[in-house]
């Protein structure tokens, strides 16, 4: 781990914030593509059944 | 073959369904190289100690917010001249993925400028534009949500885009434009005559290639979830008219 010095702070607060923003970003997108996936499956389904 | 093939959603699922995790693997790489080579093995700035690590994320984040106006707005005009619904759900898809970078550019701005300038925040050209981008991204994303006729809803957004647009060109030229405020002018442009030290550049230039496939992975799952989603709409609806 290199020395932040008296920087530590601001350099853990801007990596973290933009950890969990990214990670929503991907996680929210990831699980509505699958959810959207599931649901057309289902109506398709239904509509050729 | 023309570009125009993929117009049709059953060729563009086609086309980009091998495309997300080629993008989503190679973004990942990238991001951990860059990232770990900026945080780990780079020195710190002789003026800015060791925030300069903030760089690695503040300069890719604002680089993908500005240009992902820019794709939404080709995708717009695509949409208004040739009436292509996958460049509407395009532009569509890109405005999250850009309102989030958006948002760290400006939380990572702040943090950094706070020990730099003394201040979390100052109404300068290119911070001010930037937040106003921001909430042109806010407005976008609630008037698609507002309005009911997706085609409808297509338009109206492809003008906000059109007119938004001014701001994501101020957000990249305000520095140079008014030449004032407490932001630096562009230190990684390729014809700068002086541009930050190769020590910074090189990981740099690896994150902002992550970003930007991370950008091209999210675009491509989102759109083709809004292809999903507009499908799923209309089977649905035309249910509800046959059980009428």
């Amino acid at each position: 781990m290199p020395d932040l010095g008296k920087y530590a702070l601001e350099v853990a607060l801007a990596y973290g914030a933009t950890g969990v923003l990214l990670a929503a970003l991907v996680m929210m997108s990831i699980r509505r593509a699958a959810r959207m996936r599931r649901e057309l499956d289902r109506v398709e389904a239904r509509r050729h059944g | 073959m023309s570009i125009w093939t993929y117009a049709n959603p059953v060729r563009f699922m086609a086309f980009t369904k091998p495309l997300v995790p080629v993008f989503g693997a190679l973004s990942a790489l990238c991001l951990a190289v860059g990232l770990i080579w900026g945080f780990f093995f780079t020195p710190d700035d002789y003026r800015m100690g060791a925030t300069v690590k903030i760089f690695y994320i503040h300069v890719p984040s604002a680089l993908v917010a500005i240009n992902a106006w820019f794709v939404m707005l080709i995708a717009s005009l695509i949409w208004v001249i040739r009436r292509h619904h996958v460049s509407a759900l395009v532009a569509r898809a890109a405005a999250p993925i850009g309102a989030t970078m958006t948002v760290i550019a400006l939380i990572t701005g702040a943090v950094w400028g706070q020990p730099m300038w003394g201040t979390w925040w100052e109404w300068d050209p290119r911070l001010t534009s930037f937040l106003i981008l921001f909430l042109f991204y806010i407005g976008y994303m609630a008037l698609w949500e507002a309005i009911e006729n997706p085609d409808s809803a297509a338009d109206l957004t492809s003008i906000l885009c059109l007119v938004g647009s001014v701001f994501a060109i101020l957000s990249r030229y305000a520095v140079n434009f008014w030449n004032q405020g407490l932001h630096q002018g562009a230190s990684m442009s390729l014809d700068a005559e002086e541009n930050v030290s190769d020590v910074f550049w090189y990981p740099a230039v690896v994150t902002m290639a992550g970003f930007v496939l991370l950008f091209a992975a999210l675009l491509l799952l989102r759109t083709r979830t809004e292809i999903r989603a507009r499908r799923l709409n209309a089977l649905l609806l035309r249910e509800r008219m046959q059980d009428a």
